[in-house]
């Protein structure tokens, strides 16, 4: 039997943050956005964002989930046996999710509450389970990592977007609930100006339909129109 | 990947018990803070009803979490009474939940009792339970010395509608249109709230547009809640 000569090749060292990494970082937020394209995760989306605060919650709560259940089941992706895939993806989410809800339960009572059962349903929040099986069971742990952390950053500027026009709009007031809770417009309102006084925006009512769940969707919808208008890109995908 | 059945049930049991782990550690490490911060948010709610009693500038939502156990402990006295209006001692009025309570029949039912020490009187504040239009609802009513007028009153629900039956928390103006109102006609529970506009001004208040389900919910609530007090504040005004 001839020898074989064996070269071992040594790949060259992949750059913690290079061009990959920021387009897995970037793309999320505006070409793959999960919820204006992707379409994904729009459920919390309608309920949450009635107020800005538990909206920057929820995003941050998503984000740490996605970027973290994606490095794990990255980490284990080639151990996984197949018959019991969906169980065990399942499994470290959930893991996930209860940690933040724990944790969230022990720093800040009162946004627990009043996010009550949408933290734990993010569990059931299609953006994690999608991005675990469209990226993290085939590609390498950091960059899973970053892919997850892209995605929650697009679906919490979203969010965000939607819940201040939401709630200025619906209540008047921007973190109404947070240490920085600021009175805009309306007959209460005093960041800009004592609205009590001047005519300038004391005038607006508030309006009730903004606050439903409907009014969500029909911000959404908007800003899907508005982002496939501006975005060459989109322009063919249905 | 393909696998064996004792390799799917080893990684399988492996997976749980990591989970179970790292699920019971997070909750032992956050259960401290967790019951602390639930503790503060209950005494908080209660102090809501007592809003103009705290003194100097003081607001039930301003209060930081160290103030709100101070004023518990120092001008808070608790009591539990039993539907006959006997005290039962050794039991702290803090730890009577009425959402239990009410599964219990009618006759076994605890009721939770706070008498907050004001400057110049003692104040009564009671708990009551009812139904909303969507969930329940639930409220204390501060009463004054007098065991007629009332004091203060805060509300709060599960799932009313935001900006209709929300309105009876969200608005400050629903409960503090019941200081000053008397509780008792004849022995009897008369406050109500009156779709359309009090017309008795002692002892009705105005409902709430768009919410009489809800403003029903809550007359429902004082009349049979506060009628459970009766028997002990009877025996205390003899």
């Amino acid at each position: 039997m001839a020898e074989t000569l064996e070269t071992v090749k040594t790949e060259p060292k992949e750059p913690l943050f290079g061009s990959k990494e920021k387009k897995l970082l970037l793309d999320p937020l505006t070409d793959n956005n999960p919820i204006t394209v992707q379409v994904l995760g729009v459920c919390s989306a309608l309920a949450i964002t009635s107020l800005v605060y538990p909206s920057v919650v929820m995003a941050i709560s998503v984000t740490f989930v996605t970027a973290f259940s994606n490095l794990f089941t990255s980490m284990v992706r080639e151990y996984i046996p197949k018959q019991v895939r969906m169980i065990v993806q399942l499994v470290i989410i959930a893991t996930l999710v209860t940690v933040v809800e724990l944790a969230l339960k022990a720093v800040n009572f009162p946004i627990w509450k009043q996010l009550s059962v949408y933290i734990g349903l993010i569990i059931t929040n299609c953006i994690v389970m999608g991005r675990l099986e469209a990226y993290a069971m085939s590609n390498k742990p950091w960059r899973s990592f970053i892919d997850g952390i892209g995605n929650g950053l697009g679906y919490g500027a979203i969010l965000i977007i939607v819940a201040i026009i939401r709630e200025i709009t619906g209540k008047g007031t921007l973190f109404a609930g947070s240490p920085v809770e600021l009175k805009i417009i309306g007959p209460n309102g005093s960041y800009f100006i004592d609205t009590t006084t001047s005519t300038l925006f004391g005038w607006y009512t508030n309006n009730n339909l903004m606050v439903l769940p409907a009014a969500a969707l029909f911000v959404i919808g908007i800003l899907i129109w508005i982002q496939r208008s501006i975005n060459p890109k989109l322009v063919d995908i249905s | 990947m393909e696998s064996s059945n004792k390799y799917i049930i080893a990684f399988i049991v492996v997976m749980t018990v990591l989970a179970a782990v790292i699920l019971a550690g997070m909750r032992e490490a956050t259960m401290a803070s967790s019951l602390r911060n639930e503790e503060i948010f209950n005494k908080r709610a209660i102090l809501f009803a007592v809003n103009d009693y705290l003194g100097k500038g003081l607001n039930a939502s301003n209060l930081s979490d160290d103030q709100v156990l101070a004023l518990f402990k120092e001008r808070m006295e608790q009591v539990v009474l039993t539907m006959d209006g006997e005290v039962v001692p050794g039991v702290l009025a803090e730890k009577i939940d009425l959402a239990v309570e009410k599964k219990k029949p009618e006759s076994e039912r605890h009721l939770p009792l706070f008498i907050f020490n004001g400057k110049k009187e003692k104040i009564y504040i009671l708990s009551v339970r009812g139904s909303g239009l969507w969930d329940e609802i639930w409220g204390s009513i501060a009463v004054r010395s007098d065991l007629n007028t009332i004091a203060g009153a805060t509300f709060d629900h599960k799932g009313e509608t935001p900006g209709l039956g929300a309105e009876i928390k969200d608005n400050p103006g629903f409960p503090g249109q019941f200081v000053g109102k008397q509780l008792f006609r004849d022995g009897e529970v008369a406050i109500l709230v009156r779709k359309g506009g009090s017309r008795d001004k002692t002892y009705e208040v105005d409902g709430i547009s768009g919410a009489t389900i809800t403003a029903d919910g809550v007359t429902e609530m004082l009349q049979r809640g506060i009628g459970y007090y009766r028997p002990y504040l009877e025996s205390l005004s003899n």
